[in-house]
């Protein structure tokens, strides 16, 4: 009998350009790794309860691209895609990060590497994404990233209020 | 993969000037993250921040206003030093943007749970195992 595990992300800030995320799974890894990288099971979870993913595309190899397109409840729409730089199936993912919404987009890319790691039938899940190094531009996406926070802070508190 | 409304409200950040004085605009230099971690280990006089950060002491200075603008960084007098040190409780926005962070992610990962409950099912239905 399948047994939700219903934990919780943990997430760290490893260094001033990291992000690491990390869950366990009650399943065995390469079905975390099939739900990750089937475009209509990826519809199913990325909308994190906040909206609907409305595209997903995923060509799975070295090179190849992927393509996500969420529109929020509000009628937000948003798009993100990505290339493939490394892949080790069912045990980790490299790909690149963009969003879409914004003037140089390409530059702004972060490099995200999904790491599955298996033991006893259960999957430990981590994500590391990271922003560019170059020092330079390193601060200006620091400095840009902290000060949106605090909007992004309000924006959640927003949305939360309003799926009650 | 990261979160859609977060993602698009942290780069849009970077269109405009970051001149709010808050929690956020204050550790994102290098150098006052470092006078945070030398506070955390307990109350310091502005000399051993310059001694520990090999910084001139106006600069040093300058630092410990933004982290005294925004709360981070408390000072009082005893005797003829001033004692530098760390107010953790005004840092508490960058902690609670973690943890908004981290309940998307969340609940993202309760929905992917679900589907691969789904798949294990099918999985034993089936028979199969790869």
């Amino acid at each position: 009998m399948a047994v939700t595990s219903s934990g919780t992300a943990t997430v760290t800030l490893p260094t001033d350009t990291q992000i690491l995320i990390t869950r366990e799974f009650d399943a065995p890894r390469h079905l975390v790794y099939r739900a990750w990288t089937t475009p209509e099971l990826v519809k199913r979870w990325w909308h994190a309860n906040r909206g609907e993913v409305t595209l997903a595309e995923i060509d799975l190899r070295v090179g190849g691209m992927w393509r996500y397109v969420s529109r929020s409840d509000d009628g937000l729409e948003v798009a993100f895609h990505g290339e493939y730089r490394e892949i080790v199936p069912n045990e980790r993912l490299v790909s690149t990060e963009v969003y879409e919404g914004i003037p140089d987009a390409e530059e702004h890319a972060a490099l995200d590497t999904l790491t599955l790691t298996e033991s006893d039938g259960r999957t430990t899940l981590t994500v590391l994404v990271e922003h560019p190094t170059k020092e330079g531009r390193d601060a200006h996406i620091n400095s840009g990233m902290e000060a949106g926070m605090q909007d992004a802070m309000d924006l959640l508190e927003e949305v939360a209020v309003s799926l009650r | 993969m990261l979160d859609i409304f977060l993602y698009r409200y942290m780069i849009s950040g970077m269109a405009r000037a970051a001149t709010t004085a808050d929690a956020f605009n204050a550790v994102a230099e290098p150098r006052r993250r470092l006078i945070l971690d030398v506070l955390a280990g307990g109350e310091r006089p502005v000399n051993d921040l310059v001694r520990e950060l090999g910084l001139a002491q106006p600069q040093v200075s300058k630092h410990l206003r933004v982290l005294r603008e925004v709360g981070a960084v408390e000072v009082r007098d005893h005797g003829r030093q001033r004692l530098y040190r760390l107010n953790g409780p005004a840092l508490k926005p960058i902690h609670d943007w973690v943890k908004s962070y981290e309940s998307l992610w969340s609940e993202r990962f309760d929905q992917l749970d679900v589907v691969l409950d789904e798949l294990k099912q099918k999985e034993e239905g089936d028979g199969s195992d790869e």
